[in-house]
């Protein structure tokens, strides 16, 4: 008669339940609260024709106008309905920072891959991805922006291009790290050719801290194409933008404070899910990065 | 330690180059040619060629490149197109706003952010560590441009407290010049609190970590030592370097932070440059913060040396 409960033989060897992504999420609140403002986000983003109104619709007589049951944030300068301009905000946000993420992806990847594994082009590559990392990040893209001019397509290019050395860099730092690998040294010894390596062997290998990158890098854009916009060289100002809202509120503030406060909101929620998602998602996928390595890329 | 800093300094030039040359690229980037996109839609031949010529513009690609180079190595950033003066001196017009702002606000995140930190270490895991952390939290997502606005808000459009904008220069009287920098300079400032208190706090948890605390506490030091002397002083190293992040953040934060409370700074001067086209300006105003920035990274690289006897570079 053991007092010591000995485990048994056919429970080691059912195999442990491994969580689906949505529990993983689920089970740490600040993720989750992350995740569900980012899905609010993206509902408003993508509903916007159904749950608002035409975002360019004028109407002067009403022009300053408290929150009220006809307009539930209130109106502009020009009578403007301020809820449905910030849920088209919220669409441009959101296309923003996607089309900024896959555009520094893009870039960063082919960067980052090329100086990672071609060694002979790592110091020019890098050298050119420091200068740039040079400019602080809104006044390159504030440089880029006087060149090409306002419109929604030239804020994704200069916030594109402003964020795609620093993806490089985290991408040529996982692969110095992985062609150390005996199964790069075994795909190597087999021959296959450069482009089946890294796309098959290394690509997939280093995808977890570019991920996580990914998130900061959307919060960023967001963040970035709203301060352009506020400072009148983002989106041309007819656009619905958060940061065009704030510009034009700022001259109100004392007559219409709602002008800043509920898209200052918008702003404020979305940054703050999409770092709680961030961290979250840092944790899942890459349990080894602790605080300090996340908060420079952030700072970065 | 002498080679670790010449190493150091020479790294530069590449970077230098490369930001040297983006600066000049800027201005062939835009859509047409840049003599007609300056002088503007209703601009005569003559006007397009006398900008031609005095941005050197009617020169072979290469050798305006090097022409660039050799004037910013002479420290000439050339004639502003608008203001008709020499750019350093329309930069050195605004330096003063800008230098006081993001001085003060590094001090005020500084101030802020390292006993924030220290304390949420010290109490991890504690309500007090975790009420700390959601305002950091929060401070990191607030942009300091919406948090200037709501300063506005609050404290002079409904308080009266502070002028809703403007600034007033020293030769006026500091206490004026303080007044006007108070609201800026925390919506600035807090920002980055937020970031290094994270930082102080993860740091500090590193430290308190290891085997040497352990040993503190053994042999019978109050928490107090073990905190401060011990522990704090080896958290200073990232500690330092997101601070160092922090004031080069600052720079540019105080470009976005000038135009909401109208103060005639760097920021202000960039982005009219931008809405005029004075591609000078831009170029200029984007090199001189592109360099202090270059030169607080390196200020930080180099004070390790300082405050870490271990770190002795070959």
């Amino acid at each position: 008669m053991s007092v010591i409960a000995l485990p048994q033989a056919d429970a080691a060897e059912r195999p442990i339940p491994q969580p689906g992504w949505l529990t993983l999420i689920a089970r740490r609140r600040t993720t989750l609260i992350g995740a569900i403002l980012m899905v609010i986000m993206v509902a408003l983003g993508v509903l916007a024709p159904l749950i608002a109104g035409n975002p360019g619709h004028m109407d002067v007589a009403g022009r300053l106008a408290a929150p009220s049951r006809a307009h539930w944030l209130g109106t502009d300068d020009v009578g403007r309905d301020v809820w449905s301009r910030i849920v088209y905000g919220a669409r441009l946000s959101l296309l923003v920072g996607v089309a900024v993420v896959a555009l520094s992806f893009v870039l960063g990847m082919a960067c980052g891959l090329a100086a990672g594994y071609y060694r002979r082009l790592d110091n020019v590559i890098m050298r050119i991805m420091d200068g740039l990392m040079a400019f602080p990040a809104i006044v390159l893209a504030i440089a880029l922006m006087a060149a090409l001019g306002p419109s929604v397509l030239n804020v994704i290019i200069s916030i594109g291009i402003v964020y795609a050395p620093r993806v490089a860099r985290v991408v040529r730092g996982s692969v110095l790290v992985v062609r150390e690998t005996t199964y790069v040294e075994a795909a190597l010894a087999l021959g296959v050719t450069d482009l089946i390596l890294i796309g098959r062997h290394i690509v997939p290998n280093i995808l977890s801290p570019v991920i996580v990158q990914g998130s900061f890098v959307f919060a960023a854009a967001v963040l970035t194409e709203a301060a352009l916009s506020f400072l009148g060289v983002g989106v041309p100002p007819y656009v619905p933008s958060w940061g065009v809202i704030l510009a034009e509120g700022r001259l109100y503030i004392q007559q219409a404070p709602w002008l800043v406060i509920y898209p200052g909101l918008a702003i404020m929620l979305t940054i703050f899910g999409l770092n709680l998602f961030g961290d979250g998602l840092r944790d899942l996928l890459d349990p080894k990065i602790r605080g300090l390595a996340t908060e420079r890329q952030r700072a970065a | 330690m002498k080679t670790y800093v010449i190493r150091r300094l020479l790294a530069l030039i590449p970077v230098a180059l490369v930001v040297a040359t983006v600066a000049f690229v800027l201005i062939h980037l835009a859509p047409g040619d840049p003599a007609s996109v300056i002088a503007g839609p209703d601009a005569t031949r003559d006007d397009v060629q006398r900008i031609e010529r005095q941005l050197g513009l009617d020169a072979p690609l290469p050798m305006q490149l090097l022409r660039w180079y050799g004037r910013l190595v002479q420290g000439d950033l050339g004639q502003s197109i608008f203001l008709r003066k020499p750019v350093t001196d329309a930069i050195l017009d605004r330096v003063e706003p800008t230098l006081l702002l993001t001085v003060s606000a590094i001090v005020i995140a500084i101030v802020i952010g390292v006993p924030a930190g220290v304390i949420a270490a010290r109490y991890h895991n504690t309500t007090t560590d975790q009420v700390l952390m959601v305002l950091a939290l929060l401070g990191v997502s607030i942009p300091n441009f919406l948090l200037g606005l709501l300063f506005i808000l609050f404290f002079s459009v409904w308080l009266g407290w502070f002028p809703v904008a403007g600034y007033s220069p020293l030769e006026y009287g500091w206490l004026k010049t303080v007044r006007s920098l108070v609201l800026p300079a925390f919506a600035l400032g807090l920002v980055q609190s937020a970031l290094i208190a994270r930082i102080a706090r993860s740091s500090m948890l590193d430290v308190l970590r290891e085997q040497f605390i352990t040993a503190g506490r053994a042999k019978g030091l109050g928490e107090r030592a073990v905190i401060y002397k011990h522990a704090f002083k080896n958290a200073l190293i990232p500690t330092m370097t997101i601070i160092g992040i922090s004031f080069a953040i600052l720079i540019s934060g105080a470009v976005v932070v000038e135009t909401v409370f109208n103060i005639p700074g760097l920021g202000r001067l960039i982005i009219s440059a931008v809405l005029r086209r004075d591609y000078p300006v831009i170029q200029g105003v984007v090199l001189c913060i592109a360099g202090v920035y270059m030169l607080i990274n390196l200020a930080v690289d180099l004070s390790y040396l300082i405050v870490d006897p271990r770190v002795k570079y070959q």
